[in-house]
């Protein structure tokens, strides 16, 4: 997989700065295009945001939130994970409160080093939320791209699979009238 | 609502099958479905929700809303679950039932898997049995199940199956890089690999083209239609044939019965909630091996007052599917060329024949995975989660081969299925209560046949392995679900005859995986197609025209 390691080419490196223009977005709380999420608010959203970028950091490729896991979890707050809202709302109150005790900041405002110890915290003071976290964020970061995260197939690219897999293929998108 | 010489409940595999040969044979047919009939058009390639991978839900059915079942847990605890989690043991619920979105692998069981019993001897707390019938009975209906429905493969190499009269009716797929890595390797260890037999057009065959190769395969709908199931072949046969109706998003409620205990046709919700009667000659019960029993047992009356065929309390007991265990390779180059149906080369050479163990499995390659297959198939050791977890996907996901394969399962009468007395489902029926474990033999056949997979794969170059074989802590059914309307030849001892035939009511039939004594060491869909084509040929030659009607 070396040749992945260090990805060329002028598409991928536009991509990778739009990737990391939305990565900013995130981090200055500038949600959605529709100025707000589904499910959390926008506290809870940047907290999120550290924990999966911990999960799944940026290298030469985006992290979590850059290629749109965000988006993922929040849509499916809303839909096939509505059982899991309050554990994600208590799940990222304890998160900001060990960053408040530990280092009197936001975790926004952290460190990456201070970021790290949080989250290693977490692990050891709620595993449950934060394998439930790190599920969540790496489905949406290896899963389809239609449920919002894995932004343009980024982490297909990646990994070396093309999308679309077959070169000629025609390529429909069938989410609206689809009934499966 | 007309009377009609049958009603078949479920439009799968078998019921499809049952469909054609009773309606163009000439009886009239009602086939209900629970579910929707999908097109191709229907495959949207979601790798979260499909049949396969259901983390937001499964694609084919049932719905996660309203359909629940019960769990027990070995310690005895009870769970409320729903279809796309592992414990409900789904199949799909749509017209093709699981032959919509399968692998589709296509396999005979072998002369020795009619015999457990006699071959290897009941183990302790074991029920496993021979069948009332064997493979030389069902051997013609086994070709046309491979002829009808279709399917590719090259059987020759293959020294350990059962004697056939004809090949199969298509080549093999042209094998992909893992075939080329596994099959010298397999030489070498002295084993027979050949290419697996599917029920996937290699070439055009029945008016449909042949498979692109793509990587939504297993779990999916196929976009081009070159998967063959029962719903573009037999169903639309039966439905051309003019003497065959199709209702779907149609729910059985029981089957009804006379005073003087025949059948006389099915209580069930259309489609709006209505409960409907449809009368009838016959009733044929093909609904998959959890959902049949549950009709049975839900089917009640004065004198039925523990449900259809279940007088002996045989009903729901010996469920069963396959303990699958099997290992990861990780290699120092490429594996994966991004070729599907991905699954290409087995050997059957573990099948029988172990001193010390009832029987085996067949071990193949895995079907080709999409990247979330391989979040948690990463060498032991690496991270679960940070840049190390990335780095470890990028370096594996094309350098892994998993080999692995259904182990036999060793029936006990305690896995079972019957009624939950508390949950009912959307329409206020009873559920299905899931109880029992694997057999600790089967759990020890299982253990054996991973590190010969992993030995397999250290011979074709794996520069480590990690040997695949949990203990999941409930009986395997799921879609290969089996063994709940045992065929045999004491009533005491079974539900149905060798024609699928209820012992307790001559009109009602259970034809599907229901009827399985022993689930092979294969995936049993060929074995219910070939059930399904034979229990059709009796139920018409002994069919007297009118004499059935009132």
């Amino acid at each position: 997989m070396k040749a992945n390691k260090k990805p060329g080419g002028l598409t991928r490196r536009q991509f990778m700065a739009a990737g990391a223009m939305a990565g900013a977005a995130w981090a200055t709380g500038c949600s959605s295009k529709h100025g707000s999420w589904e499910s959390l608010s926008d506290d809870h959203a940047q907290t999120l945001a550290v924990l999966c970028d911990e999960i799944v950091p940026a290298d030469d490729f985006p992290s979590a939130s850059q290629a749109g896991v965000l988006i993922y979890i929040d849509h499916q707050l809303a839909r096939h994970y509505r059982r899991f809202r309050k554990t994600y709302a208590r799940g990222l109150e304890q998160t900001e409160s060990i960053s408040e005790s530990q280092f009197r900041l936001h975790l926004t405002q952290a460190s990456a080093e201070q970021r790290l110890d949080v989250v290693h915290a977490l692990v050891q003071q709620n595993p449950a939320f934060f394998e439930l976290v790190r599920k969540h964020t790496l489905e949406g970061y290896y899963g389809s791209p239609r449920h919002g995260g894995n932004r343009d197939a980024v982490s297909w690219r990646m990994l070396g699979v093309s999308e679309p897999p077959i070169r000629g293929r025609a390529q429909y998108d069938l989410t609206n009238k689809a009934r499966s | 609502m007309k009377r009609v010489n049958a009603v078949i409940v479920g439009a799968g595999a078998a019921g499809g099958i049952v469909a054609k040969e009773l309606a163009t044979a000439g009886l009239s047919v009602v086939l209900l479905e629970r579910g929707l009939w999908y097109t191709a058009s229907d495959c949207r390639k979601d790798d979260l929700r499909n049949q396969r991978t259901t983390i937001l839900g499964n694609a084919f059915g049932p719905d996660d809303e309203g359909n629940p079942r019960v769990w027990i847990d070995p310690r005895g605890n009870s769970h409320v679950v729903a279809p796309s989690e592992g414990s409900y043991q789904n199949n799909a619920a749509c017209v093709g039932g699981g032959t919509l979105s399968y692998g589709a692998m296509a396999w005979r069981y072998m002369p020795q898997d009619f015999r457990m019993r006699s071959t290897y001897g009941a183990p302790a707390g074991s029920s496993l049995e021979d069948w009332p019938i064997g493979y030389d009975d069902l051997e013609p209906f086994y070709e046309k199940a491979e002829y009808e429905i279709g399917v590719s493969g090259d059987p020759a190499p293959n020294p350990f199956q059962g004697a056939r009269r004809r090949g199969l009716p298509m080549p093999p797929l042209p094998p992909n890089r893992e075939f080329g890595i596994l099959e010298p390797a397999a030489k070498r260890l002295g084993l027979h690999p050949f290419p697996i037999p599917m029920l996937r057009n290699s070439v055009r065959y029945n008016g449909r083209g042949p498979c692109m190769r793509c990587r939504w395969c297993v779990g999916f709908a196929c976009e081009v239609d070159a998967k063959n199931g029962s719903q573009n072949t037999v169903i639309p046969t039966a439905l051309a044939s003019g003497n065959c109706e199709l209702r779907t998003q149609c729910m059985v409620k029981e089957i009804l019965t006379d005073e003087r205990g025949r059948a006389r046709g099915v209580a069930y919700f259309d489609e709006n909630g209505r409960l409907e009667e449809q009368l009838s000659d016959i009733v044929v019960v093909s609904a998959c091996a959890i959902e049949s029993a549950r009709l049975l047992l839900n089917s009640k009356s004065r004198l039925f007052p523990n449900g259809l065929g279940n007088r002996y309390d045989q009903v729901g007991r010996h469920l069963q599917g396959h303990l699958y265990t099997g290992a990861v390779g990780f290699f120092d180059f490429e594996t994966y060329d991004d070729v599907g149906p991905g699954a290409s080369i087995a050997i059957s050479d573990y099948n029988h024949g172990t001193p010390g163990l009832c029987g085996g499995g067949l071990l193949a390659n895995e079907f080709i995975r999409l990247p979330i297959h391989t979040l948690d198939r990463l060498p032991p050791g690496t991270p679960r989660w940070g840049l190390g977890h990335k780095q470890a996907m990028r370096d594996y996901h094309r350098r892994t081969i998993v080999v692995m394969g259904p182990t036999q399962q060793i029936p006990m009468a305690t896995g079972r299925a019957t009624l939950d007395p508390m949950v009912k489902d959307q329409w206020g029926l009873p559920v299905a209560r899931l109880e029992g474990n694997s057999h600790p033999h089967t759990t020890e056949i299982g253990d054996v046949q991973a590190e010969r997979a992993a030995a397999w794969l250290k011979e074709a170059g794996a520069i480590q392995t990690s040997l695949m074989n949990g203990r999941p802590e409930i009986v395997s059914s799921g879609q290969h679900q089996a063994g709940t309307c045992r065929m045999g030849n004491d009533p005491k001892g079974s539900v149905v005859n060798r024609y699928c035939q209820i012992h307790d009511v001559d009109n009602v039939f259970v034809i599907d995986g229901s009827v399985h004594v022993t689930n092979g060491g294969f995936n049993p869909v060929l074995t219910i197609m070939a059930i399904a084509y034979m229990a059709s040929d009796a139920l018409l030659r002994n069919w007297k025209g009118t004499s059935y009607r009132s």
